[in-house]
């Protein structure tokens, strides 16, 4: 298989019994109740894994992509709302500032989001913006002490637990793509409003908010980067990000093709398990296929970026496929389970309802076809 | 305070036994974990370590891939390791001889405290004793609570029915019972860390042993599975037929009663 070092393998160990010691048994009960795992990310902090992918020389662990992508793959195997609220954190929070945060933003932020006192949010989707990202209508103007944000963003993960959010916004109104910047915004800030008003199909047990900025003064070294370099730099972080979904969706994958096969080893009809059945073991096989081609996909990309090679065709490529084999992967163990998959005594319903997202948050299926096809010269 | 750990690579828990066209069981293919009872005994150590200083050393008997249960000891945060490695040998099944050489390797290391799990859950084995044994100095099992004041050490053993507190003086050999702790994860940092650790290989030769003293006591004949359990029966109708139905089958066909 995929030459995994003596460390990654070590990692992915470590990670899977804490996540199925720790996270596993209360996952069904969180996806009832919608608790947010907090709890779980203060260990996750102590145990070092909120600075896995980041290097030592930032205050983070320095795992590397692919100990970040198999921790990803674990963590959604048993609690894929778990798994999102990591994934967010690290691949949408906490990049920005470590890719384009200053030396006094990185001081402040990183040490605090590393042991988990909070979580960083990014604010890109909007209203009116979503796979058009070009499209963001919140406005950030100049004055004497700094910038005033206005407008509002929605769908945006874990901001209800953040320390900081990177906000984007429109700074130069004339210029597209090219007027935009990012920042960094505070809760707590007057003007600034989190609501998680969602109801969602899946992935309960995470943070979704709404936020709305109301002549939100912010001081003017809240500038993340350099101005109006706002969209190369999200693109560049859903490059990195589109790595953990990927890796969630192996591991959602992962897990309703072993629901699958534990059942239809235990359930009889006719007289014999259901795993004797060729039909059943065409499933399985495809199942286990699909699972395996999404992870060799993802963790290509993950080297290639640890390798800092260009990734992004991969990256895609991985999102894409990873994403439906999850989905595709919940439905079959939904019919090999039947009647009883439907029913909520079993998890494969809710992987069903957690895979689904995957296919459309950090850019839809439709997105990553358009992004590969680019890749081919189109 | 030197502390050392006695650590053995087992097959996962929820490993399927396969035995090989060798007729030896078959770990091609199976997950090998650090000896449950054993990551008490790690843990114990660095909670000894983090109380009074010192250092914990990991030792294991093994062959190459017990480096990565040494590894996982480093990982928890132990110091260094050693591991014993002699096709002379048979560390999995043979605890006279792994005692033996465990007893040399951590000798030379010259501890106050040696601990080691209650039981290996392969092969059933409890070497505790025979450390101890070897080694000359008092040995308490199956602890549940260990207190360190000075020279001295008062354990609490499981017993039938209730606990007994035992005082030794030290250097001495305790083997953890589950209740001991709960054994921490190793953090992404002691991930990292563990591979620029020390981890020494050592020969019986290397221990200044002659492997024929050592040589096996005992030789494994042949492996098998235990047979396969036949299913169940149901036996329906009213109760009270169905309990004389019973009845007649547990004394006639199960002979039982």
């Amino acid at each position: 298989m995929f030459g995994l070092t003596d460390e990654q393998q070590a990692l992915r160990k470590m990670v899977r019994s804490f996540a199925e010691e720790t996270i596993a048994p209360g996952a069904a009960e969180r996806d009832l109740t919608g608790e947010f795992p907090l709890d779980i990310v203060r260990q996750m902090g102590k145990l070092g894994l909120l600075g896995l992918p980041f290097s030592e020389d930032e205050g983070g662990t320095g795992g590397g992509t692919v100990s970040y992508a198999l921790a990803v793959e674990e963590i959604s195997r048993v609690c894929a709302s778990t798994g999102i609220t990591y994934a967010a954190d690290l691949s949408l929070g906490i990049s920005p500032i470590y890719l384009f945060g200053n030396q006094e933003q990185k001081k402040k932020y990183l040490p605090s989001l590393f042991r988990g006192e909070y979580l960083a949010s990014f604010g890109l989707t909007e209203p009116e913006a979503g796979s058009d990202a070009g499209g963001t209508r919140t406005r950030a103007r100049r004055t004497d002490k700094g910038w005033v944000l206005n407008g509002s963003k929605c769908f945006i993960t874990n901001a209800s637990y953040a320390g900081v959010i990177t906000a984007t916004a429109v700074t130069d109104p004339g210029k597209g793509t090219k007027g935009i910047s990012a920042f960094l915004v505070e809760p707590g800030t007057p003007g600034l409003q989190i609501n998680a008003p969602y109801k969602k199909l899946g992935l309960n047990a995470s943070n979704t908010t709404e936020i709305v900025f109301e002549d939100v003064e912010i001081p003017a070294e809240n500038l993340l980067g350099e101005e109006n370099k706002g969209f190369s730099q999200f693109l560049q972080i859903l490059d990195g990000g589109r790595i953990s979904i990927g890796a969630m969706a192996v591991g959602v994958a992962q897990a309703s093709l072993d629901a699958a096969l534990k059942y239809a080893k235990e359930r009889k009809q006719f007289g014999k398990t259901l795993s004797s059945f060729q039909a059943i073991q065409f499933k399985l096989a495809d199942m286990a296929t699909q699972v395996e081609l999404s992870r060799l996909m993802v963790l290509q990309a993950a080297k290639l970026k640890d390798a800092h090679l260009p990734f992004g065709r991969e990256a895609a490529m991985a999102k894409l496929h990873a994403s439906e084999t999850a989905t595709r992967a919940a439905l079959e163990a939904i019919q090999i389970h039947g009647g009883y998959g439907y029913m909520k005594d079993y998890p494969v319903e809710r992987y069903l309802r957690d895979a689904k997202l995957l296919e459309i948050g950090e850019g839809t299926s439709e997105i990553q076809r358009l992004v590969i096809a680019r890749y081919l010269g189109c | 305070m030197n502390i050392v750990v006695l650590v053995k690579q087992v097959f996962d828990t929820e490993a399927k036994i396969v035995i090989g066209s060798d007729g030896k069981i078959d770990d091609s293919n199976v997950t090998l974990i650090m000896n449950p009872y054993d990551e008490n005994a790690v843990e114990e150590g660095l909670l000894l370590k983090e109380k009074f200083g010192g250092e914990v050393i990991a030792v294991s008997v093994g062959t190459d891939k017990a480096q990565e249960t040494l590894r996982t000891a480093l990982a928890m945060g132990a110091d260094r390791a050693v591991l014993v490695n002699d096709p002379a040998i048979q560390a999995a099944s043979d605890e006279f001889a792994a005692a033996q050489a465990l007893a040399k390797a951590v000798s030379g290391l010259n501890p106050d405290i040696i601990l080691t799990g209650r039981v290996a859950i392969d092969y059933g084995s409890k070497i505790s004793g025979r450390v101890a044994e070897a080694l000359g100095i008092p040995h308490v099992n199956t602890v549940t609570k260990l207190e360190i004041d000075g020279s001295k050490a008062v354990a609490s053993r499981e017993v039938d029915g209730g606990s007994e507190l035992i005082e030794v003086t030290l250097p001495a050999v305790f083997s953890a019972q589950k209740s001991l702790n709960n054994p921490r994860y190793p953090t992404v940092a002691g991930i990292m860390k563990a591979k620029k650790k020390e981890l020494k290989t050592a020969t019986l030769v290397d221990l200044g042993l002659d492997p024929a003293a050592v040589a096996g006591k005992l030789q494994i004949l042949g492996f098998s599975l235990p047979p396969a359990r036949k299913a169940g029966r149901k036996i329906d109708g009213e109760p009270a037929a169905a309990a004389a139905e019973l009845a007649k089958l547990l004394r006639g066909e199960a002979k039982v009663i």
